[in-house]
Order: C-alpha cells, then sequence, then structure tokens
C-alpha cells in the first residue's frame, strides 16, 4: 500500500533521513582503541592512556586515540558481551572476562595464560577506611562485628569489589577459624552490621564520605588511598587488616573485537605497555600494587605489608566461587534470607 | 481513501509510514525480542523464578511503595493542578515550569540529592524525627518526585475545561462548596485523575534510578522489583531477569488496561449515583437536578 501510492522520491527521500544512521563515516585515519574498564580505575587509565599514545606514535608513528568506558565491572562485561565494541577489556575479575563467552566465544578461553603475571599487570587488596581518630578502635576483620559497629559494604549480586569483600572476609574466617562453618558464622555477622547494601562501590563510598554513613568502609586499597587524597588531611583514616584477599583484576585482548576491527597490533601493544617501567610506575603512582617486583620495589614504603591470599589457593577460581557463593540460593543468599527472617 | 493530493496535510503516507517504521523499531521491536527471548523459558524453571522467596518479598514491596506513592501523587498533584489553572500569582509561570523539572532530569541525580537531603545527616533528614532515606517511606518519596509531573499534566486541560459558570450554577441552584466539589467537579475529574494515577503507578513500579540510591536495597526489606533484575543481569542471568521483567510488564500492562476499562464504564452520572448510595452523613438527601 505504502509503495503502491508513493512516487519513487518519497521513498528515496526517506531512505535519505535514514541512512545516516546505517553506514558510518568512514573517513576518520587515527586508530581508536576502546578499553571497557571497571569504575575505580577511571585515573590511573586516564594517565595511562596520555603515556600509551605518545609511546605508540613514538614507536610506530601512528596515531591511536584510546576512548575508555567505565562502569560496574559485570555490567561492563555484559556491554560487551551484547556487542560493545571494547577491543581490550580490563575488568575486575576473571570471572567477568570469562563471562564473555558465556553465549558466544568472543575470547580465547585461554587469555589469562597469554600475558606475564597470568594476565594481572597490577593488583590490589581489600582493606578499611574509618573515620578520624578511629572511634570505634577499628583494626582488623574481628573489630567489624563488635556491637555498634556499622558496616559499608556493596551487594555482591551487583557490585565486584562486594564480591572481593566478601571472600576476603571468608578467607580471613577461614585462616583464623579453620572451619567453613565457622566462616559462614563470621560473613553473617558481618553482614547483620551492614544497614545499607549499595548497588556498587561507587555509591557505596558516596554512602559512607558524603552521607556520613557507617562507621567503616569497605573498600578497594586504591580507591581507599584516592578517597584519602581527596579529603582532608586526617579526616579518614586507612586501616591495613591483617590478612586479606589478593585481588588481581585482569586485562584481555577481546579477539573477536580487534579481529574484526583490525586492530590487533595496537590492542596487544597497549596491553604489553601496562608491563612496562612506565606502565608499572603509573600503576603504583595510582595506589595499584605493581606486579614487576622490581617496580614495586620502589613502592615499598607506600603501601602496608599483609597476608595477601591468593583466590585460587582457597576458593579454586571465579566459575567455582560464583557456584558456591553469589548465585541464586546459594551462600549469599541463605545468609539475606536468615538475616531477614 | 486519502491520495497526497487531496489531504490536508501533504505527505500523509510518507510521515505515516516513517512513523509507523520507527515506532516498530523502536517500541515494538523491544517488546517483540523479549517476549521471544521468554518463549524459550521452560514452565517450571518459570515456577522456580516465580516462587522465590526474595522476589515475592521483592514484588510486594514494588506494589505496595507504588501503589502510596502514586496515590500521594496524584493527590497533591490534583491540588497543584487546581491552583495553577484556577488562580493566578507571582510566579506562577516558573512553578509552572519547574512541574516538568522531574522528567527533564535523570532520575539518579534526582535520587542522589532525594538521598543527600533525606539521609540522616541531611538537611532534612536531620530535621526529621523519623528515617526516610533507606527505608520504604524513602522509596516512596523518590517514587512520587519522579511520578508527579505525570499527575499535574493529565488533569490541567480537564481543569481548564469546567468553566466558572458550572460552579456558579451549583451555588444558585443551592449546593453547599462540598457538594459543588463532590457532585460537580469531582465526577468531572475522576477520569483524567484515574489516567494520572495509573500513569504514575506504572511508571513507578519500574523506577530504578532514582529508587537505588535512597533505598537500603537490602534484600526481603527495602530491595524492589528492578534491582533484582539488574542483580540477575550482573550474574549473567538472562533468564531470570527476563521473567522478572515480564512479570513488571504484565503487572504495568494489566494495571493500564484495569484503569482503561473503569473509564470506560464511569460515566459522571453513574459516579453520582454511585455516591449518593454511600450515603455518607454529609450528604444531604436534598438534592435537586
Amino acid at each position: 500500500m505504502l509503495l503502491y501510492k508513493t512516487s519513487a522520491w518519497k521513498i528515496f527521500a526517506a531512505f535519505l533521513m535514514v541512512a545516516p544512521l546505517f553506514f558510518q563515516t568512514t573517513h576518520a585515519k587515527t586508530v581508536t582503541l576502546l578499553n571497557v574498564s571497571y569504575d575505580p580505575t577511571r585515573a590511573f587509565y586516564h594517565a595511562y592512556n596520555q603515556a600509551f599514545e605518545k609511546y605508540w606514535k613514538a614507536k610506530t608513528g601512528d596515531d591511536v586515540v584510546v576512548y575508555e568506558s567505565h562502569g560496574p565491572s559485570g555490567k561492563q562485561a555484559r556491554s560487551v558481551i551484547d556487542g560493545m565494541q571494547g577491543d581490550v577489556v580490563t575488568l575486575a575479575l576473571s570471572g567477568d572476562i570469562d563471562a564473555l563467552n558465556k553465549y558466544k566465544q568472543l575470547i580465547d578461553p585461554n587469555w589469562q595464560s597469554r600475558l606475564p603475571y597470568h594476565s594481572c599487570p597490577y593488583y590490589s587488596t581489600i582493606v578499611f577506611l574509618v573515620r578520624k581518630g578511629n572511634p570505634k578502635n577499628i583494626h582488623d576483620w574481628d573489630d567489624l562485628i563488635k556491637p555498634g559497629v556499622q558496616v559499608m559494604t556493596p551487594n555482591p549480586k551487583t557490585s565486584g569489589v562486594a564480591r572481593w569483600n566478601f571472600l576476603a572476609a571468608w578467607a580471613y574466617a577461614l585462616e583464623k577459624y579453620g572451619s567453613e562453618d565457622r566462616a559462614y558464622d563470621f560473613v553473617k555477622q558481618i553482614y547483620q552490621h551492614a544497614p545499607i547494601l549499595d548497588t556498587g562501590a561507587r555509591s557505596s563510598s558516596l554512602s559512607f564520605i558524603q552521607r556520613g554513613l557507617g562507621d567503616v568502609l569497605i573498600s578497594w586499597e586504591n580507591e581507599a588511598y584516592m578517597a584519602l587524597n581527596e579529603s582532608k588531611p586526617g579526616e579518614y583514616e586507612l586501616i591495613t587488616p591483617s590478612v586479606s584477599i589478593l585481588a588481581e583484576p585482569p586485562v584481555a585482548v577481546v579477539d573477536s573485537v580487534v579481529d574484526k576491527k583490525g586492530t590487533r597490533a595496537v590492542a596487544e601493544g597497549y596491553l604489553n605497555y601496562l608491563y612496562s617501567d612506565v606502565g608499572q610506575t603509573l600503576a603504583g603512582e595510582y595506589y595499584y600494587r605493581p606486579s614487576n617486583p622490581k617496580i614495586a620495589e620502589k613502592f615499598k614504603d607506600k603501601f602496608h605489608s599483609l597476608k595477601l591470599i591468593p583466590i585460587d589457593k582457597v576458593f579454586k577460581g571465579w566459575k567455582q566461587i560464583n557456584n558456591k557463593f553469589f548465585k541464586d540460593n546459594k551462600i549469599f543468599d541463605k545468609i539475606m534470607s536468615e538475616i531477614n527472617r | 481513501m486519502f491520495s497526497s493530493k487531496y489531504s490536508v496535510i501533504p505527505g500523509f503516507w510518507l510521515s505515516l509510514g516513517y512513523t509507523l517504521s520507527w515506532l516498530s523499531l523502536i517500541v515494538l521491536l523491544p517488546l517483540a525480542a523479549l517476549l521471544l527471548y521468554a518463549s524459550h523459558i521452560h514452565f517450571d524453571q518459570l515456577i522456580t523464578i516465580l516462587s522465590n522467596r526474595q522476589l515475592q518479598s521483592a514484588l510486594k514491596l514494588s506494589l505496595y511503595t507504588s501503589f502510596y506513592a502514586s496515590l500521594l501523587a496524584s493527590i497533591f498533584g490534583a491540588f497543584l493542578a487546581w491552583m495553577l489553572t484556577r488562580y493566578s500569582f507571582t510566579g506562577k509561570k516558573i512553578i509552572d515550569s519547574m512541574i516538568d523539572l522531574p522528567l527533564a532530569l535523570p532520575t539518579a541525580i534526582a535520587g542522589i540529592a532525594l538521598t543527600t537531603l533525606y539521609a540522616p545527616n541531611g538537611l532534612l533528614g536531620s530535621l526529621l524525627p523519623f528515617k526516610v532515606a533507606y527505608t520504604p517511606l524513602g522509596i516512596i518519596v523518590a517514587m512520587v518526585f519522579v511520578t508527579i509531573p505525570f499527575t499535574i499534566r493529565t488533569l490541567e486541560p480537564i481543569i481548564k475545561d469546567i468553566p466558572y459558570s458550572v460552579e456558579e450554577a451549583a451555588k444558585t441552584l443551592g449546593a453547599t462548596p462540598l457538594q459543588t466539589f463532590l457532585y460537580v467537579i469531582f465526577p468531572m475529574l475522576f477520569p483524567a485523575w484515574l489516567t494520572g494515577f495509573s500513569l504514575a503507578m506504572a511508571r513507578s513500579l519500574g523506577e530504578y534510578g532514582s529508587v537505588v540510591f535512597i533505598a537500603a536495597n537490602i534484600p526481603y526489606k527495602t530491595e524492589i522489583l528492578p534491582i533484582l533484575i539488574v542483580s540477575k543481569l550482573d550474574q549473567f542471568d538472562y533468564t531470570g531477569a527476563t521473567v522478572i521483567s515480564l512479570l513488571m510488564l504484565l503487572i504495568s500492562f494489566g494495571l493500564l488496561f484495569f484503569i482503561t476499562i473503569i473509564q470506560r464504564w464511569i460515566k459522571p452520572h453513574r459516579l453520582i449515583w454511585f455516591m449518593t448510595h454511600l450515603s455518607l452523613p454529609f450528604f444531604s438527601k436534598k438534592k435537586s437536578s
């Protein structure tokens, strides 16, 4: 009916109106790269991208522009699954990168062995941030479950760092009490002290810093340092517990995307440069612990030493962890339903 | 049959085709995709997802907060709409344009602003004797903020259409102000008020951006249904998320459909008949019409 009544030029006009949406302009000459990352890396990658753009220009003569996308780690992984053209992913946990292959194979399943230090150029851990003068006298995990202490931690179902927080508490209890049942009780008590479960790390620190809620914020070490830097001196104190988790945020090239866009060389160069002295030093300056021991030595005084428990040793990888703790009706859900019976 | 030659609006078929294809692309296609995805789900899978206690308490919370929120929004909205159409005062234009702000503001910003105000150390939160932020009451406040423009804008044209002479006529026939309102004004406004209410409820049921900040998101206590969808998605559980989305879609659709049916049935004379048979103490039998 529509075609029958309209003359050809009208169809053509309609086509012209729609056309720009389907054809992308192709005359951009510089190479662009999209780094899909999680929230707390914003400042670090901002500095690193500038360093890399200069380095790549000097090395190959090509102009490269790196765009960044930040958001909660799981959500970012989902965007890539749903078709966001991220050349590289730099996420909070390897489980989120593994998830890229959930529906279609977007990435080589052995991605984690492709780069040094099982694809983690920097690592971090989970520490506490407390208010001025540490009024509730918090020094270790046990102090979090003292009466009257309110703990700020996001919801592990929606936040990557919250899973690290959960596992750090679990690892501590396992180390100290030696049994899974005791660890379960300990973690349950921590969540009994949590008045709010924000959906992400950002909103959790917002609640702690802006709204003055809670006595202690469980947080990434680098986020805690950034918060210290941005606030008035002495307003908050960073407390490093005796035991915590070795949190390794991995990086990877997304094979299906770089092969399609023809950006593999730049994308690999981008990640490799993270392991260079420049990249490692920058990571240290932005409060990530560099994986290269030689550079880490330079930042020895910056970070407190503590016992770091690698997740592979205790929990046997993210797939197991998610199945055991965070899937529906698993340990976290059990804890919450017991608390709110 | 219209041909573009004789149509009042030139280019009718072109614009109709263009509009329809965009409408289907933007509105119908995502809904169809949702349904298509849901059709792969097994029935027993559906039962396990829907019988989850956490989901049920989230559903209950979502339903009752959005109901109270839209009730509040439509009552306050009615007052505001009446004030804005019937009276003129200085600064009216400014207030009038401020009404639409909640629609223009990103809801996350509204949520953060409201939480800052109502948090225990916030400007209002520190003055109030009871907790607002991080309780169901906070959720209601956020929902009222987001939905109040709907209730005002649906009532405004109707109120504008009621001439003063109607009220004057009622007065000359001996009606008290209360009777004028109940028998004359209210029956005329009620269908539009109901539309505003249902729009507000459908909107607040799905509201996510502003509520996540002001709710404490504790499962079984202050976790609304949209948060559950997001948490399912974050676990890459697309099936669970689809089931809950579909459930919400059905509830909203059912609500809007139900209200449309009621509106079809309700005519001013039926409403008046109904109210006179309520035999409330302040209805005098001496109604002459």
